[in-house]
């Protein structure tokens, strides 16, 4: 018995709960750091906090490796979040269960060279995968190794998960210290202050562990996490209460668990035995039959079915018994019918088919509406299957191989339509690209024709800074004029005219076109220079167009060639993908069949021993009934001889029937026994309320 | 009387640990498997990401490539329920926003709305949103106008109250 309550305690204890919060606050603080500078980051967080893992971490993984595959990765906007990114990633691949991923990531970041209170937060999350894969000694290894300063978001997650740590590796003092330093922590409420009653208890100390959960049972939250929280430490308390004989304390405790909550079918059971152990069993049948109307898939009410009948038997209303132990008995039946049904249906494959539905996908209930699915058998229990850490890990699993295998399944037909892309721009640019080539290398020996052109005339005009050379910018009237002019010299010196008149007239000529050369030199010049900006702008305009054409006609080729070896790669790899995908898909479906028949057959097997109880219990409870009535006849039986011996006219006075008083009396007693239940289920329901 | 309630909390609790089935499912068996699944998750999300970079690269070339992000301003009571794009006069997106996935912009997580292909130079965008403030519903449309360079051009289309912003990153 001490064992069992101990393995409920410690169920309880170290449920995923606490963990699981812990986590997913970190995850949210993503960003806390600062404002986005990278779109692509704010994309992997927009899929992370929808839970769509695979698409985060897929995205997150192509930036990070552009990102280190650049030449100048400083210049990249990512990084400045190339922490927080290594983190996310890790942090993504733990939620979506790739733990030894996510390992290794973390740990390439504590052995790189970061600052002190990233290794910290590194050394913080590598330790918690520990924990969580159940590794208490490899965690606790780990977080010592934290030295100097932690970061700030983590200043309380870190002391809790310490304690965590601490509480696995037997170091109850040492987590108690931490515990009681973040108690009144607020994000933590709840969570602390129970762990610290659990570490309390592990170290033996048993008084202030009652103490502590008795003060975790009491907080005020509206928040429901820490209400469950709360309902935890009572239904906690209130079993280790009965286990230590302290029925009346326990049941102080168990009746605080809220109606509605995770924990109330089994604090109503343990009310009831908490009554019964007191010898109240009209009280213990005021949670026992309110148990009793719930879920009949639950442990706790097919538990009840007899808790219920048995307290009536113990308030000597065995027929009443006799009957609940007859209803007990059919409810048994059918629901041993309903389990072979369900793992009929398991073994026909339809469990499987029925979990990955699509429609489920959208739906944050979806547990529960597909146990209300008409004629699905195979989910009837699922809920109850759920509870089992293993199953869930394994049905999580068996989810994500059947998304993988759908997205290869897609990919696979992505590849068909790129060749096809491939095949239609190969056929558009093969004819066209041989003639837009010539086009382009005549134009090009012409651009670059010009622009040596343009390259001269600017050297020349650096040059005539220097030294001025009028001569340079004279027009081309004014060159034809000197041209005319020089012929004009050479023939008057070979015809030997020497007539003063006409050589002066040809000086003066001469003469004046020079002087508006030289005159005019510095304007000719400014306009240039001002020319010569304008023809940049034109050149910088060509190179435009022909850098644009450049990059347009290597986008062309770039469209349709080179892929092949890629595409035939990456055709090979979803391949081999899935088939291991199928392969493993089937094995895990395969387990998780297994086991959920495993549950079923034990929980079967249950019933069946119920059955035999029940049937026990029933027989044993007409017994007495019948036994009870005989002797009241033969009391009346006697008295009524009495009374006719002792008053000789008395035939004639009306015949009493004893089977009427009899009844009459059981149905008095049953009476007063619902009324009393009724009462007391009215004053619990007021003190929850409260 | 103890005893025997002790006696019924044994017998049923014992049941609940009690095994019979003939094939049975181990740890170890668990976490091979386990170790398998995470080794074939790690594969396709390599896959995944050469199939992101080829995609980029065959259907949006980075000269032509623009993609247009959503997101909402931080501590804003504005709640989107759809968003339609346009650009250049033709309708390129609309999105219907789910629960889970204002929760998301409200995080702060961007969205990715289109990635299509355009020319360099300027271009319109008309940007269509339904949503809520303090509960009234609030149907605004703006026009901007966004400038593709030689790179790739990503958009913002920053959400709030007051209206939207629209930015060239």
């Amino acid at each position: 018995m001490r064992s069992l309550l101990v393995v409920l305690f410690f169920v309880l204890a170290t449920g995923n709960g606490v963990t699981a919060f812990a986590a997913e606050k970190i995850s949210r603080e993503a960003l806390s750091s600062g404002e986005l500078k990278d779109l692509y980051f704010g994309e992997a967080l927009f899929y992370a906090y929808q839970g769509e893992y695979f698409e985060a971490i897929s995205r997150l993984d192509t930036e990070l490796i552009q990102y280190y595959g650049l030449d100048e990765p400083d210049l990249n906007s990512l990084y400045y979040h190339i922490d927080n990114a290594e983190f996310s990633v890790g942090d993504f691949e733990l939620y979506y269960r790739m733990h030894d991923r996510a390992g290794r990531a973390i740990k390439a970041v504590i052995e790189g060279n970061v600052e002190e209170k990233v290794r910290n937060e590194a050394i913080y999350r590598l330790a918690k995968i520990y924990y969580q894969k159940q590794q208490p000694l490899n965690a606790l290894h780990t977080i010592e190794k934290l030295a100097g300063e932690t970061p700030e978001k983590i200043q309380y997650e870190e002391p809790f998960l310490r304690a965590q740590i601490y509480i696995e590796t037997g170091k109850f003092s040492d987590a108690i210290n931490l515990l009681k330093n973040i108690e009144k922590e607020e994000s933590l409420q709840g969570y602390s202050g129970y762990n610290l009653g659990v570490a309390m208890f592990q170290s033996g100390n048993e008084q202030d562990g009652i103490l502590q959960l008795d003060k975790v049972g009491q907080i005020k939250s509206s928040d429901e996490r820490v209400q469950a929280m709360r309902d935890k430490a009572n239904l906690v308390l209130g079993f280790r209460l009965l286990e230590a004989g302290q029925p009346a304390k326990a049941k102080q405790y168990l009746q605080r668990v809220r109606l509605a909550g995770p924990f109330s079918n089994k604090a109503l059971l343990g009310t009831g035995w908490a009554a019964a152990a007191n010898g109240e069993y009209d009280r213990a049948l005021v949670p026992w039959t309110m148990l009793a109307k719930r879920n009949i898939t639950d442990r706790s009410v097919q538990e009840v079915l007899l808790g219920v009948p048995y307290a009536y038997g113990k308030l000597d209303i065995y027929g009443k018994a006799a009957i609940l132990y007859g209803q007990a008995l059919e409810s048994y039946s059918n629901e041993i019918e309903r389990l072979d049904a369900s793992i009929a249906s398991i073994r026909q494959g339809k469990f499987l088919k029925a979990v990955i539905r699509e429609e489920l996908k959208k739906d944050k209930l979806w547990l529960v509406h597909l146990r209300e699915l008409p004629e699905t058998p195979e989910t009837y229990y699922l809920t109850e299957m759920m509870a089992s850490h293993d199953f869930q890990e394994s049905l999580k699993n068996y989810f994500d191989l059947a998304e993988l295998e759908k997205k290869l399944e897609e990919w696979g037909r992505y590849l068909g339509a790129y060749e096809e892309v491939i095949k239609i721009r190969g056929a558009y640019y093969e004819p066209l690209l041989p003639e837009i080539e010539t086009q382009f290398r005549a134009l090009d020996s012409k651009m670059k024709l010009r622009i040596e052109q343009r390259d001269k005339l600017d050297k020349r005009l650096k040059k005539m800074l220097i030294s001025p050379r009028p001569d340079f910018l004279a027009t081309a009237d004014e060159r034809i004029i000197l041209q005319r002019i020089a012929e004009l010299e050479s023939k008057l010196k070979e015809q030997g005219v020497v007539d003063e008149k006409t050589l002066h007239r040809v000086a003066r000529l001469k003469g004046v076109t020079t002087w508006n050369i030289n005159i005019e030199y510095h304007d000719r010049f400014t306009q240039a220079v001002e020319h010569l900006a304008e023809l940049d702008e034109h050149v910088e305009r060509l190179k435009e167009i022909y850098n644009s054409f450049v990059r347009t006609r290597q986008a062309a080729t770039q469209s349709y060639k080179g892929y092949e070896k890629g595409l035939t790669r990456l055709r090979i790899k979803i391949r081999d993908a899935l088939g291991k995908v199928k392969v493993l898909m089937a094995r895990q479906g395969h387990m998780i069949e297994v086991m959920a028949i495993n549950e079923l057959e034990q929980r079967r097997q249950r019933l069946e021993e119920y059955q035999v109880k029940a049937r026990f219990a029933m027989a044993e409870s007409y017994d007495r009934a019948t036994k009870a009535k005989q002797e009241q006849q033969k009391l009346k039986d006697a008295e009524r001889v009495k009374q006719q011996s002792q008053a000789p006219g008395a035939e004639q006075s009306p015949a009493v029937n004893p089977g009427q008083t009899s009844d009459k009396n059981s149905a008095k007693d049953t009476g007063q026994a619902e009324q009393a239940a009724q009462q007391v289920q009215e004053q619990q329901e007021t003190s929850v309320a409260q | 009387m103890k005893i025997q309630i002790r006696l019924v909390l044994l017998f049923t609790l014992s049941l609940m640990l009690s095994t019979v089935s003939a094939e049975q499912v181990t740890k170890e068996q668990i976490k091979g498997l386990d170790e398998q699944v995470q080794d074939i998750k790690k594969d396709v999300l390599g896959i995944s990401s050469e199939l992101n970079q080829l995609e980029e690269k065959l259907l949006f070339p980075s000269n032509t490539q623009v993609s247009i992000f959503v997101s909402l301003e931080k501590d804003t009571s504005f709640q989107p329920d759809a968003v339609q794009l346009k650009l250049n006069e033709k309708d390129i997106a609309h999105h219907i926003y789910s629960f889970k996935e204002v929760e998301a912009l409200l995080a702060g997580g961007v969205q990715r709305i289109y990635t299509g292909n355009v020319r360099t130079g300027d271009h319109s965008v008309e940007v269509s949103v339904i949503g809520n403030t303090g509960g009234s519903k609030k149907t605004r449309t703006s026009t901007h106008t966004i400038t593709k360079g030689v790179g790739p051009q990503f958009v913002e289309i920053r959400l709030s109250g007051s209206g939207v912003e629209v930015k060239n990153w």
